[in-house]
């Protein structure tokens, strides 16, 4: 099962938010099972037509996905997913 | 009288309370998070965030019990189909052929939550909130779930349904410059006025576009730009493409409306039916971003001028605030207590308000003053605050 970590700034909206394996086929069907466990957290990662926040990365191993459209990226059960910020601010 | 004000800020959200004849900030909310609109319910009391994050995008906050503790609300979104037709920004090296351009489409998505707006006092729990792109949502269940406002969002003025398929009439909303920061060349709508006597009667503001009104809580919806003018565009009576910047109503007599917009300050006497520039360059009033009306004399509103379009800062480095009492025949610049040196401060739309006989105001500069005295005299409350995106009396 894919193991997930998270920038710390996410906990600030969701304190439980632990590192651990989540389940998914693609980053689309890990970010549901994320918003499944943590309710409105998708809403941080994706807007609302599904394509990945403007200042959101994610990362599979040490790659950027490639799909920020639809997040379509394929997982295997030993990968390693890091959903971070960008760079960016002011 | 209110004796508390709310700050969105830059950086968060402060609420100042007086005391002691003094206005004191409490410790920063939602700090680090750029807040777009701040402001209180005054049927229930709540208080209401919209929140600007650049990483996690758009939010609203809420809070049940005076501030002490908030609630981030994620269900605000566009349904899905929302569809907008797509605005092109040319650039410089751009060549044109001499054939139009396809129409194209985009898929909306939430980029700011501009303004938030209470429904009539017969109307407990139904909220408004102005959004980028160009979206009139409403809560009717004190915020927990939203609906987008279709027929405005179908409006032929707008292209009509593209829900169903492509434009059917032609798009005359513009891209607002407040959209660019995001990335995205798209209309907002950051004026909402609700007539307290009638609730199904709202006035909505929108850049680039103009006001429009529904007498009917939203099933239809007519443009209300008769009046109004414009210095950019070849006619300069165009019914669309007016940019006003803020659009307000008195709320004891609600068919006088005040707008500050590009183009100048513009009342209205019959509940917007036809518009009046009351622009004097006599004293400097023409372009700036908010306007207030007095809560009880239609005929009153103040003004906070900005040396524009081309610079949009204080004129001549001397801040000051300009008031009506005679429907804009006349103003009065009142400068007592702001800086009259080297000041470059400007007002946004929403960082100007006023609750009988008090008027303050914030700037990009993050300073913040009050007048207890309808505007004649001003005091600093902080020259050190984050930029002020808005300021509401609670």
């Amino acid at each position: 099962m894919p193991f997930v970590r998270f920038t710390p700034h996410l906990q600030r909206f969701f304190p439980t938010l632990a590192e651990g394996e989540v389940p998914g086929a693609t980053v689309r069907e890990l970010v549901e099972e994320l918003d499944r466990r943590h309710p409105g957290l998708a809403s941080y990662v994706v807007d609302e037509t599904g394509r990945l926040r403007r200042h959101v990365n994610v990362f599979v191993g040490d790659e950027p996905i490639r799909d920020r459209q639809r997040l379509g990226d394929a997982l295997s059960p030993e990968d390693r997913v890091f959903i971070l910020q960008a760079l960016s601010g002011g | 009288m209110s004796d508390q004000i709310l700050l969105g800020t830059r950086k968060g959200t402060l609420i100042l309370d007086r005391k002691q004849g003094r206005w004191a900030p409490r410790p920063i909310q939602h700090s680090g998070m750029s807040i777009s609109y701040a402001a209180r319910d005054p049927r229930d009391g709540t208080l209401w965030v919209a929140m600007d994050h650049a990483h996690w995008g758009p939010k609203l906050s809420r809070s049940k019990d005076g501030g002490a503790t908030w609630e981030n609300l994620t269900q605000l979104a566009y349904p899905k189909g929302a569809r907008f037709v797509e605005q092109h920004l040319p650039t410089p090296d751009e060549q044109s052929d001499g054939t139009e351009r396809p129409t194209s489409y985009k898929d909306a998505a939430l980029l700011k939550v501009w303004v938030l707006a209470f429904g009539g006092s017969d109307q407990p729990g139904t909220i408004h909130a102005g959004t980028l792109p160009g979206g009139l949502f409403t809560s009717k269940d004190g915020g927990d779930t939203w609906e987008l406002d279709v027929t405005l969002w179908n409006h032929e003025s707008r292209g009509g349904d593209l829900f169903a398929g492509p434009a059917t009439s032609r798009n005359q909303w513009g891209g607002t410059p407040a959209a660019v920061a995001y990335g995205e060349f798209v209309p907002g709508i950051h004026s909402i006025a609700v007539d307290p006597r009638n609730s199904a009667r709202m006035l909505v503001g929108v850049s680039c576009a103009g006001v429009i009104e529904t007498r009917d809580g939203g099933r239809t919806w007519e443009g209300r730009n008769r009046g109004m003018t414009n210095d950019y565009l070849p006619n300069p009576e165009a019914e669309w493409g007016h940019d006003p910047h803020f659009v307000t109503m008195c709320p004891a007599d609600p068919d006088r409306l005040w707008q500050q917009n590009h183009s100048g300050v513009f009342t209205s006497e019959d509940g917007a039916q036809r518009w009046k520039k009351v622009s004097r360059s006599d004293v400097a009033v023409h372009f700036g971003f908010p306007i207030a009306a007095d809560d009880r004399d239609g005929r009153t509103a103040w003004v906070v001028p900005a040396k524009g379009d081309s610079e949009r800062m204080s004129i001549d480095g001397g801040l000051f605030v300009a008031r009506t009492q005679d429907g804009g025949e006349t103003w009065q610049t009142f400068r007592e207590g702001l800086p009259q040196g080297h000041s470059y401060d400007v007002v946004y739309r929403h960082a100007l308000d006023a609750r009988a006989d008090r008027v303050c105001f914030g700037s990009t500069t993050g300073n913040v003053y009050v007048s207890e005295d309808r505007g004649e005299s001003w005091r600093c409350v902080g020259n050190n605050f984050p930029p002020i995106h808005s300021v509401r009396f609670a």
